[in-house]
């Protein structure tokens, strides 16, 4: 008994794979399960790492460096938005070596406004698109939405599949869809949403994560942050666990994304400890790992004070933006 | 996959909460008393070869002691006390075992080696669990269906592995049904006995219901031995079990013995794999691999066996090894000089077989008994290492390629504590339970325990059951 990968394995790939429903259900389908409670219990014992010194300062400025700055509200404005492009480019202004956040995320109608506030920091900017958050619209409307975006500068996209597609089971649908997105995408990176609080279980964050893959997504996402719940340990456990098996299979790598609900330092070093003891150092840099939050970025520049300086300076030390 | 980019930096629990005594005497009617024979011996941290504390080594003169107070506090007082008053001291140990937790958790690192994680998050949580559980069966026992009498004096002999809990699967049952213990504690392992014993006078139990004596395999053979013990109760390995059933043939003693274990763990190609990784990886490696129901054997379907090895492999590289009070450390200390070498010996065997060895890299303290996790491919039915419990971090890799096969293979074996099935299909986890010759059959998950649950062998793997309603059959007449 050797250590090969046989061709036999599950997860190798046919190659007409996308050919039809039944080939992708096949595929798909025959993908191993996911035990919940087995699951959950991993992310939760994961959960347990203590991260202390300098363990806990590097994953407070990795964290910082991962963060898809997030603003996806019906009372956006460019007056937000070029606040929230000054704190992602110098998220502390009393402290330089602060790294920046790796992007912004906003409307479509807004990613000229924060392109022309970012500039050439480096800081990149998401759009979400495809009728966002929920997906429901018809396909030159979602893709045209794709368009203006990157049109406007967006360097990277984030769609939404259409759950209601992949529920019954039309996962051709969700696939062309992605790969008509990444097509309008041109060469902004395609993050695929699979809104994993709609698809309610494990095997089909499994599936999805696979589907998006195999339709040329370059990075995963859990969720929109309108729906709850959002990014829990155990779903992004999955998807790491999918990106990984992706790798094996394919050699290609793909990004995961947990964005929703991840709101203190704690929950993000407890995502970055995930992705060490599951994917390793590989995904271990905001190419590769983003988190999509707002409250966050306030929440780890208090700690990295309090690393700094021993002691906590409360709410009125960083910039509510 | 050691992470350069991620090193988690040393997260020590500090032991300052802990006070250990330089010497302990033997707790025997409600005090510590110094003992009548026998020179003390000194209880070290397997993890540094530290000397913790020095112990006392019981002799005839002081279990004829022991025996002689319990016998006392069974007929005068705890055999005739109702059983919801017995049921208030339980619950007031189990209250006071829930506040020291923490201290408790530390102390049994410190003596066994085992990591603080594990003492924390499963040992301590069970063992205030198991006396509540039984605390609430004390004023319950006329619906027990074994009776209300409680059998006399119950002689206790517990095991290194998870010191404090094995007490607490002998104690909380024998309490709660009015018998009076006498109590040895492992020798490398006494320290969270003791501690119990000062639990017993912090709740004020009535003197002489419950005596711990420590020492030897000497000290163990005299308690079961002794002419006045009413029930004789072990856990520990088959061979010392074998002679107890020996001694105790042709006496009125009642007997319940969980011994050894060669556990099959069962994965089918359709398992959820990641989860059964995860499996199989607390199945043998948890406890250092030093548990009797250890899944020290995985059948794998050989259809999947090469990816699961590959996914072993790599899970197997992210494990912890070190300090044991370290909150990060996965994999402990071996508890003992003499385990290890067991340990060293028997995967020597396993190469000599010809099964092909592999471990993950990983550095190893300088002092202390050390192993690492390891893993042997290509072993048969034939090999030792396929049939003798090693008590270590030491898997045995066997396939199959039915179900039936699958079944030959786990019931071939002369034990029969645990197994475990991993598969996505309902009906074959039935099936399979049905025909496996094994106390617990686990489905998709494995090693883990409760205490309503029952839990024994079949076969060379003991009789009795400890847990649940049928723990208090051995306690009852």
């Amino acid at each position: 008994m050797t250590l090969t990968t046989s061709p036999a394995r599950s997860s190798a790939i046919p190659s007409n794979v996308a050919g039809s429903d039944a080939s992708l259900r096949g595929f798909l389908h025959g993908l191993p399960g996911v035990d919940q409670v087995g699951a959950e219990a991993r992310a939760a014992s994961l959960a347990t790492r203590s991260i202390k010194t300098e363990a806990k300062r590097w994953a407070i400025d990795t964290a910082i460096s991962m963060i898809d700055l997030t603003t996806l509200e019906g009372q956006d404005t460019a007056g937000k938005v070029k606040s929230l492009c000054a704190k992602a480019i110098r998220p502390d202004p009393t402290d330089a070596s602060c790294p920046r956040v790796a992007a912004i995320c906003v409307y479509p109608d807004l990613v000229a406004t924060a392109k022309a506030h970012l500039g050439d920091s480096g800081v990149k900017v998401a759009s979400v698109a495809t009728n966002f958050p929920s997906g429901r619209a018809a396909m030159p409307v979602k893709l045209a939405d794709v368009r203006t975006a990157v049109a406007d500068g967006a360097d990277e996209i984030d769609m939404v599949i259409d759950r209601g597609a992949f529920l019954s089971g039309h996962y051709l649908q969700v696939y062309d869809e992605i790969v008509q997105v990444k097509a309008a995408c041109g060469d902004a990176h395609l993050k695929v949403i699979l809104e994993t609080g709609e698809l309610a279980t494990y095997d089909n964050v499994r599936r999805a994560s696979w589907l998006a893959m195999l339709a040329g997504g370059d990075f995963i996402k859990t969720s929109t942050g309108k729906v709850s719940p959002a990014a829990t340990l155990p779903v992004t456990l999955v998807m790491l666990e999918a990106v990984r098996d992706f790798r094996e299979t394919t050699g290609r790598q793909v990004g995961v994304k947990p964005a929703g609900g991840i709101r203190t330092t704690k929950d993000a070093v407890r995502n970055l400890v995930l992705v060490n003891e599951t994917v390793g150092d590989d995904w271990l840099s905001p190419d590769w790992f983003r988190i999509g939050a707002s409250s966050l970025l306030n929440d780890l520049l208090l700690q990295r004070h309090k690393m700094a300086t021993g002691h906590y300076d409360g709410p009125d030390y960083v910039t509510i933006d | 996959m050691t992470s350069k980019l991620f090193d988690y930096a040393p997260a020590p629990e500090s032991r300052a909460i802990v006070d250990i005594r330089a010497s302990y005497g033997l707790f025997i009617g409600g005090e510590f008393v110094d003992p009548i024979d026998g020179e003390p011996f000194k209880t070290i941290n397997p993890a540094s070869e530290e000397v913790l504390a020095e112990v006392s080594d019981a002799g005839q003169a002081d279990v004829d002691r022991a025996v002689a107070a319990a016998r006392t506090a069974f007929t005068q007082t705890w055999s005739r006390m109702p059983g919801r008053e017995r049921a208030k001291y339980l619950f007031r140990i189990a209250r006071i075992i829930q506040e020291r937790a923490r201290e408790l958790a530390i102390l049994e690192s410190l003596d066994n080696g085992k990591p603080i994680k594990e003492s924390r998050d499963v040992d301590l949580p069970l063992v205030a669990a198991h006396f509540f559980y039984y605390a609430g069966w004390a004023d319950k026992l006329k619906y027990s269906g074994y009776g209300e009498t409680p059998i006399g004096v119950a002689a206790q002999v517990i095991p290194w592995n998870f010191p404090l809990l094995m007490l607490s699967w002998k104690i909380a049952p024998a309490l709660a049904c009015g018998n009076t213990v006498v109590l040895k504690p492992a020798e490398t392992t006494p320290l969270t006995a003791l501690a119990f014993a000062e639990i017993c006078q912090q709740a004020e139990l009535p003197p002489g219901v419950v005596n711990i004596v420590t020492g030897a395999g000497n000290t163990g053979r005299m308690l079961v031995e002794h002419h006045y013990v009413d029930k004789i109760a072990f856990t520990g390995s088959t061979e010392v079990g074998k002679a107890i059933a020996r001694s105790v043939a042709g006496t009125k003693k009642r007997l319940t013995l969980e011994l050894g274990g060669k556990a099959a763990n069962i994965v089918f190609d359709d398992a959820p794999i990641d989860q059964a990784i995860e499996g199989i990886v607390s199945g043998i490696f948890f406890n250092q691999g030093h548990v009797c129901c250890a899944g020290s054997r995985l059948l794998v379907q050989e259809s999947v066996a090469d990816d699961v090895l590959e996914r072993l492999r790599r899970r197997m590289s992210t494990l912890r090894l070190g300090d044991p009070l370290d909150k990060n450390t996965d994999i402990g200390a071996i508890n003992s000089a003499a385990q290890l070498q067991k340990i060293r010996e028997l995967s020597q065997i396993g190469e000599d077989e010809g099964a092909q060895r592999w471990s993950a890299e990983c550095a190893l303290p300088d002092r202390g008994y050390w192993f690492p996790p390891t893993v042997f491919t290509g072993v048969t039915q034939a090999h030792r290492i396929a049939r003798e419990e090693i008590f270590g971090p030491v898997l045995s890799v066997l396939t199959f390629r039915t179900p039936d096969e699958a079944i030959e293979k786990a019931n071939n074996t002369p034990y029969g504590l645990s197994a475990g099935v991993w598969t996505d299909k309902g009906s074959r986890i039935l099936s399979m339970a049905n025909r496996l010759r094994a106390g617990v059959v686990w489905a998709n998950t494995f090693n883990k325990f409760d205490p309503t649950s029952p839990f024994g062998g079949y076969k060379e793997s003991g009789f009795g059951r400890e847990g649940g309603r049928h723990g208090l059959e051995g306690y009852l007449r």
